[in-house]
């Protein structure tokens, strides 16, 4: 059985996910106040490694690669909500969403 | 030829609106670039033949996640303007940490192999099956554990982002559980004998449990007080 990427091939799928990723980091990197934004980038960096293991399954005929992608999926999304979830409670105490002023725990 | 073509479409407009997620001016426009990326990201999984999961990302990401990130992003009232005031000072270090990250990748995807014994046992789906009927048959089985923790996982999720944004309020309806819990069916069910063909109007409207939920309601909750007196009204009509 070939793979189905083979017109393609396992290389263009790597350097494909390896572009995303980079973009996720610099979204984090240009972003650094804007927490909505950067919590957009951590889905595009999920996003990336997503891809890989598709990439890698369909390349190996394996299909536990898949099954991963299922499982980065669901901790992707609870991650959305709980990070949501606190944007929303920072932002009512304390009316802005300003990442930088985020100190409070500090000692 | 024709796969490798719509490899491309999809790889470019995928890259592209990831870019515009990270650059774009309006997190509303992001947030619909987001969702683009999503849908072209499922597009390269389809091509890699994971029909199953390109439908679970345009489902699941779509649908559920960039819809949540679009209501944030709409229901906080946020200058956006002021958000973005670092942005030239931080480009430059971004840019040289995502040139070395994105250089170092390349030289390690170029001067890789994957190791003989890494692909010795693949878990292979029996021949015949689609893609869907196969990551079930390996999910109920080999992976059953990481799935009942996955589902722990968002049951965590769920109960947290509840009991982070949950606020009390008056409004709000809360019982008192042991009241509740000791209640017998006595107290509150009634069988009556209707007759037949008769209007419920005429044996005296709908009947109400004689110790409704106001009995087992949290003092200072909504429904606690008060109420009662509306209930008897709407008895009798």
């Amino acid at each position: 059985m070939t793979p189905a990427i083979a017109p393609i091939g396992l290389g263009s799928y790597l350097v494909v996910s390896a572009a995303l990723l980079v973009l996720g980091v610099l979204g984090i990197f240009l972003n650094r106040k804007n927490i909505i934004i950067i919590l957009m980038s951590m889905e595009l960096i999920l996003l990336a490694a997503n891809l890989n293991f598709v990439a890698f399954s369909s390349a190996h005929a394996d299909l536990s690669g898949q099954v991963m992608v299922l499982f980065v999926l669901t901790i992707a999304a609870a991650e959305a909500a709980i990070g949501l979830a606190i944007v929303t409670v920072y932002f009512r105490n304390r009316g802005s969403i300003q990442v930088e002023d985020v100190t409070m725990m500090k000692g | 030829m024709l796969a490798q073509l719509v490899f491309y479409v999809f790889a470019a407009v995928l890259l592209l609106s990831a870019a515009m997620v990270i650059s774009v001016r309006n997190p509303v426009h992001a947030v619909l670039f987001l969702i683009l990326a999503f849908f072209n990201a499922a597009g390269l999984f389809l091509i890699a033949g994971a029909e199953f999961l390109a439908m679970l990302l345009v489902i699941v990401y779509v649908g559920a996640v960039a819809v949540l990130f679009l209501f944030v992003v709409m229901m906080l009232d946020i200058d956006f303007t002021q958000l973005r005031e670092g942005l030239q000072r931080h480009a430059p270090i971004g840019i040289c940490v995502g040139g070395v990250l994105f250089a170092e990748l390349i030289m390690a995807l170029s001067h890789w192999t994957m190791a003989p014994a890494g692909v010795s046992v693949p878990l292979q789906a029996a021949p015949g099956l689609t893609n869907t009927a196969a990551l079930g048959t390996l999910i109920y089985t080999h992976y059953v554990l990481l799935f009942q923790a996955c589902g722990l996982v968002l049951l965590v999720a769920m109960i947290g982002a509840i009991v982070l944004t949950l606020r009390q309020t008056g409004s709000g309806r809360r019982q008192n559980i042991e009241k509740q819990h000791a209640r017998t069916p006595e107290e509150t069910l009634v069988l009556v004998r209707v007759p037949l063909g008769e209007n419920v109007l005429e044996q005296g409207g709908f009947l109400r449990p004689q110790t409704s939920y106001y009995d087992t309601a949290v003092p200072g909750s909504y429904g606690s007080t008060g109420q009662p007196a509306v209930e008897k009204e709407e008895t009798g009509a």
